[in-house]
């Protein structure tokens, strides 16, 4: 067992009504490390999540949280994760610090490890000074907070974090992002579902791109970029050099590159070209230069190139500043999956 | 801001559930109790939605006792305040079903009830919890309704015992009813919805003997009026309070044995919907 992936998921499917959220989805997340599930809305990020936190129950497959089966040993699994979501999961009545000793006296602590633990978190995590307004007028960054260390109260071995950040302006979500480092520096293994490719850019060790409730790649950041080639871009002073210049890296790339006024731009597999061949070659036939560069795809790139969906479209549908329960304005794919999932 | 190692191997022990069939029942109690505890400190927290909740009683003791009462007869002799308490103390127990309803689609759809649900709670301490809480309130309510009714006039004319037994059976109706509220909530899942539920619980209170005999009422009616709950328990507490509009012998089983029927009613409703409840929260999602 020590060997085994903290979380192991076999082979999942889950269908509500005619939509089929997962589709035999495998997903291995070892100790210690950040998995970033990514996906576009509908592809069945939360509906994993859901079943890995043992609040809902798959059609079929297995998955194991430190080798306990998440169906037939769901005490055992809850007893070490942790749950954190878009929606922030708190007794918006309460004060922060009637929050985490209500969640702590849940988690069976005693009266007195339930009031020390909610100050060392309180404390840890910044949030001392609001510990004792009532949540609800809390911000949307300290809500979020405040509902990412409830889940932190037993130290779960593995936290599940369904889209942390949806909805949050840019400051938060830096604040956030710190507090997951923080926790990943600690030893903690996470699942963070998101569908910000800058997000799982940053915090993701491993990323599993999810499409149509399968997984349709996985790697780290930079492998999945590798895997669609770097990309030359070469700025002429004179467009009229461009028949030279598309000689010249012919010969480097292996392929025409596309003309566009005077910019050249050709696809290269990954670390087979140099940029001081490329300057050197280029002087050599006499073509001026005004810029080269060799560019690594983003994360964009790949998510587009893998599920044939831009990322923005996904981003636009997002709902961003939908509370829950206002589905009306989500577009249909968004609705589908919140909606069926509760 | 880093953790020193010190203050991790500090951390709570993994807290699985006891294998003992005693352990979990004492975890269930102690689960249960946390979560009344929520409600109290919810209370504490906002003590205007307190105060605006013990107010509605009061409202409506002035409402019916001087508006309406100053038009309606009571059937035999007396003052129709004296009628019409114990029909109010009805009507404010049952109308407690949507508060409950609505305090429970709120955790669902805020996403408290899956974080309930992804801790070692115990299962069935959620819905027992969210119930028990609802005694708490009932006792308060029951506090403002009586002196609210002594100060217009309204007393229990049969001793203590009778009068206690009326409180505990209004105390009981009120948790068979919020377990019905409970499920409601688990059903409906979120607050928009259970918001228009609310106007539902006005007809079904008014379609009783409340707060006018069921003698005038059209005869379809008034079937169904004397076997409403609330109108069982409404005359219970007339009997037990020894107030006017005792039922007259050929009325409907449930107002000949009033007290009996709403004891009946009570156990019928917890029988039902507390599993019903206990099952829906824990395949909630599935």
């Amino acid at each position: 067992m020590a060997d085994e992936p903290l979380v192991v998921a076999e082979a999942l499917t889950k269908r509500y009504g005619t939509a089929q959220a997962l589709a035999g989805l495998d997903l291995e997340v070892p100790a210690g490390t950040v998995c970033g599930l990514l996906g576009p809305n509908g592809a069945g990020k939360t509906t994993a999540v859901r079943i890995l936190a043992t609040l809902a129950d798959a059609d079929s497959g297995r998955a194991r949280i430190a080798g306990y089966d998440v169906a037939r040993q769901p005490d055992q699994v809850r007893a070490r994760i942790g749950l954190a979501g878009q929606y922030a999961a708190v007794d918006e009545k309460l004060t922060g610090r009637g929050n985490l000793r209500l969640f702590g006296r849940l988690c069976h602590l005693s009266r007195r490890d339930a009031r020390r633990r909610a100050d060392e978190l309180l404390e840890r995590f910044g949030l001392v000074e609001a510990a004792d307004r009532p949540v609800q007028g809390y911000s949307g960054g300290m809500r979020r907070r405040l509902d990412l260390i409830t889940s932190l109260i037993l130290r779960p071995q593995v936290l599940f974090l369904d889209e942390p950040t949806t909805g949050l302006d840019p400051r938060s979500r830096g604040e956030i992002w710190d507090a997951v480092r923080e926790l990943v520096a600690d030893g903690t293994t996470v699942l963070l579902t998101t569908q910000y490719l800058d997000e799982a850019d940053r915090l993701a060790d491993g990323i599993a791109v999810v499409d149509h409730g399968r997984v349709i790649a996985t790697g780290t950041p930079d492998a999945l970029k590798a895997s669609i080639g770097d990309r030359l871009d070469v700025h002429l002073e004179d467009p009229a050099m461009a028949p030279g210049a598309a000689g010249v890296l012919h010969a480097l790339a292996g392929s025409y590159p596309a003309l566009d006024g005077g910019r050249l731009s050709v696809p290269v597999a990954g670390g087979t070209v140099r940029l001081a061949d490329v300057v050197r070659e280029l002087d050599r036939a006499g073509v001026a230069v005004g810029d080269v560069a060799l560019r690594r795809p983003t994360l964009d790139e790949v998510f587009l190139r893998l599920t044939g969906l831009p990322a923005e479209d996904a981003d636009a549908a997002s709902g961003r500043e939908d509370g829950p329960g206002g589905g009306a304005a989500r577009d249909n794919g968004t609705e589908r999956e919140k909606e069926t999932v509760r | 801001m880093t953790a020193p190692a010190a203050a991790r191997a500090a951390a709570p022990a993994v807290a699985a559930a006891p294998p003992s069939l005693a352990g979990r029942l004492r975890w269930n109690l102690a689960d249960g109790f946390t979560l009344i505890g929520r409600e109290l400190s919810r209370l504490r927290q906002e003590p205007g939605q307190l105060v605006a909740a013990l107010i509605f009683p009061a409202v409506m003791v002035v409402l019916f006792g001087y508006v309406f009462g100053s038009a309606i007869e009571v059937p035999g002799e007396g003052n129709y305040r004296e009628y019409l308490m114990p029909g109010l103390f009805a009507m404010v127990t049952f109308s407690s079903i949507m508060a409950v309803t609505m305090r429970v689609a709120t955790d669902a759809s805020r996403g408290v009830m899956d974080r309930f649900r992804s801790m070692p709670v115990a299962r069935s301490a959620v819905p027992f919890g969210q119930t028990g809480a609802e005694v708490l309130n009932g006792v308060l309510a029951l506090a403002i309704m009586t002196a609210a009714g002594l100060v217009v006039g309204w007393s229990a004319h049969r001793g203590v015992l009778r009068t206690a037994e009326a409180f505990l059976l209004l105390a009981l109706m009120r948790y068979a009813l919020s377990w019905v509220g409970c499920y409601l909530g688990l059903v409906v899942k979120n607050e928009q919805t259970a918001d228009q539920l609310i106007p539902l619980v006005f007809p079904v209170t008014m379609l009783s003997n409340s707060f006018v005999p069921t003698g005038g009422m059209p005869e379809a009616l008034q079937v169904v009026a004397e076997w409403n709950p609330v109108s069982a328990l409404t005359a219970a507490c007339r009997e037990l309070f020894g107030n006017p509009g005792a039922p007259a012998a050929d009325l409907a089983w449930p107002l000949a044995h009033p007290v009996t029927a709403s004891v009946l009613w009570a156990l019928a409703l917890i029988a039902v919907f507390a599993p019903l409840s206990v099952r829906t929260y824990q395949r909630r999602g599935r």
